[in-house]
């Protein structure tokens, strides 16, 4: 089932065109890397279809059972304060919000919810401890945990292993393969072209335009995979 | 002490403003949390002139100030918001020129109808004498709405402070809690001025959350503690103006920077340990 389209969508930022008509479209229980170089308007497009980024032409739409309040999204880390005063509880409580409507406080079965999250993601030991105290890591399993509470249907990530060392990174790529067997779609922006090769199963690649949309195992064997993965071994 | 306390609640104007103060006190230290963390603090001063210059008018135009002066904060309030977001003008520096317009026009309109007089005055560097018992009862009832919005849009506030885009991204309605938040500054603002001042109402808002966030790491505790900051400096803050004949709002505003210097140590001294 089509869960969102997007037809020859153009994002402008900062008065450059970072996004040229693109075109693609993510199935039910889909994973979807967007690859690309630096400045290609990965992220600006992840952004765009979050509608966080206004877009320029063309259309985003999402499948007919989809809306917003099903989507959980992974930002850069770099996006938020450091030295935000919450405990990981209130950040992770704080992904129930979208589906709670005009009720003021937070029910019992949402923070059931954010309390699985936590469990989840290994946070257990840790709840009450404040975000400005974790190491990078453990900001992004919160941050993941918070948007596995927001999300029912799509989980968008936008570079999730930024700045983590190997052995976090392995770990977090299990965790979201984990929660795309569990049948949440994921679509994410990543640098780790090796990683995406292995665990997605679809695979665009951009560059302000549109250079490669379809399955994994075609990319591979495409002139433009050939020469981005031989280009990402290099490096 | 005690003689001193029961002496200051014998004056009626005393016990009037510890009544309102400790209401926009409470106000003010849980919606500084936000704004300081949303990097709003400018906002706040900027309000507070804008305040000023619709007073004068109100006053010039012999209208009651308060109903003059809130609707006009709250709509400058919500173009604040939008002028910070939009990356046309610098925020900051659209902030700068709207204060000193504002307070431009407030002098030009005083000096036009009546000059400085002590109202003016007592408006730009606040007084607990200027409150009539009307502006009293509207005052409390102004921020006992405040808390009361403020307890319901807690979760809300809480989310589109510490990841705004995350909310807005899956579905929560961000403008709407961000122009709540304006709207309640704005009120807390025209309130507490007349208390503190023009020049000095802004630091209500910004020095009780940036004391406690010295020495509290979670957002509630955070609000907990600055509330109770924040009552605590303006109760000393006043029975030391009355004791040493100072002004009231700069009286508090000094007990507030002393506790801030306080737990600024504390904190250096805990990670020293």
């Amino acid at each position: 089932m089509k869960q969102l389209e997007c037809r020859n969508v153009c994002v402008n930022y900062e008065n450059t065109e970072a996004v040229k008509d693109v075109s693609f479209s993510v199935e039910e229980g889909d994973y979807i890397c967007i690859v690309g170089e630096n400045g290609s308007g990965k992220s600006t497009l992840l952004k765009a279809i979050l509608g966080l980024e206004p877009i320029k032409f063309g259309k985003i739409k999402f499948g007919e059972n989809v809306s917003k309040k099903d989507i959980g999204y992974l930002p850069q880390q770099s996006i938020i304060q450091k030295d935000f005063p919450a405990s990981i509880w209130e950040v992770v409580l704080s992904g129930c919000l979208n589906n709670k409507g005009i009720h003021p406080f937070y029910s019992k079965k949402e923070k059931q919810k954010a309390e699985e999250n936590i469990n989840k993601l290994g946070l257990n030991d840790i709840k009450y401890k404040s975000y400005q105290e974790l190491s990078g890591g453990q900001r992004q399993r919160v941050l993941l945990a918070r948007a596995l509470c927001a999300t029912k249907k799509i989980l968008l990530l936008d570079e999730p292993i930024a700045g983590l060392d190997p052995k976090v990174t392995k770990e977090m790529y299990k965790i979201i393969k984990k929660i795309n067997q569990e049948g949440i779609t994921i679509i994410m922006v990543s640098h780790d072209i090796r990683f995406a090769l292995k665990n997605a199963n679809k695979i665009l690649h951009i560059r302000t335009k549109k250079e490669f949309f379809g399955l994994t195992e075609d990319y591979v064997k495409s002139d433009i995979g050939k020469t981005f993965i031989g280009g990402g071994e290099d490096a | 002490m005690l003689s001193v306390l029961q002496e200051m609640l014998s004056y009626t104007f005393i016990v009037r403003a510890i009544l309102v103060g400790t209401l926009v006190a409470l106000c003010s230290a849980l919606l500084g949390v936000s704004l300081i963390l949303k990097r709003y603090s400018m906002i706040g001063d900027g309000l507070s002139h804008v305040a000023f210059g619709a007073l004068t008018i109100a006053v010039a135009l012999n209208l009651t100030p308060l109903y003059v002066s809130i609707p006009v904060v709250i709509i400058s309030a919500i173009a604040l918001l939008k002028i910070s977001k939009t990356n046309k003008i610098n925020g900051d520096a659209a902030i700068a020129i709207i204060s000193t317009v504002s307070i431009a026009i407030g002098i030009i309109t005083t000096s036009l109808s009546q000059g400085l007089n002590t109202d003016v005055f007592s408006y730009m560097f606040g007084s607990i004498l200027a409150m009539s018992q009307i502006d009293v009862y509207i005052s409390v009832i102004l921020s006992i709405l405040v808390l009361a919005l403020f307890l319901i849009f807690y979760n809300k506030i809480f989310a589109v402070t510490f990841d705004e885009n995350f909310a807005k991204a899956t579905g929560v309605k961000t403008n709407l809690y961000n122009t709540v938040i304006a709207i309640l500054t704005a009120i807390t603002i025209v309130v507490g001025m007349r208390i503190m001042g023009t020049m000095l109402i802004s630091s209500l808002i910004i020095f009780p959350a940036l004391t406690s966030m010295k020495i509290v790491k979670t957002f509630r505790n955070v609000i907990i503690c600055s509330a109770i900051i924040s009552v605590f400096c303006f109760f000393f803050g006043i029975v030391f103006s009355y004791v040493f004949s100072i002004p009231t709002g700069a009286s508090i505003v000094v007990v507030n920077a002393f506790v801030f210097i306080m737990f600024s140590i504390a904190n250096t001294v805990s990670r020293k340990i």
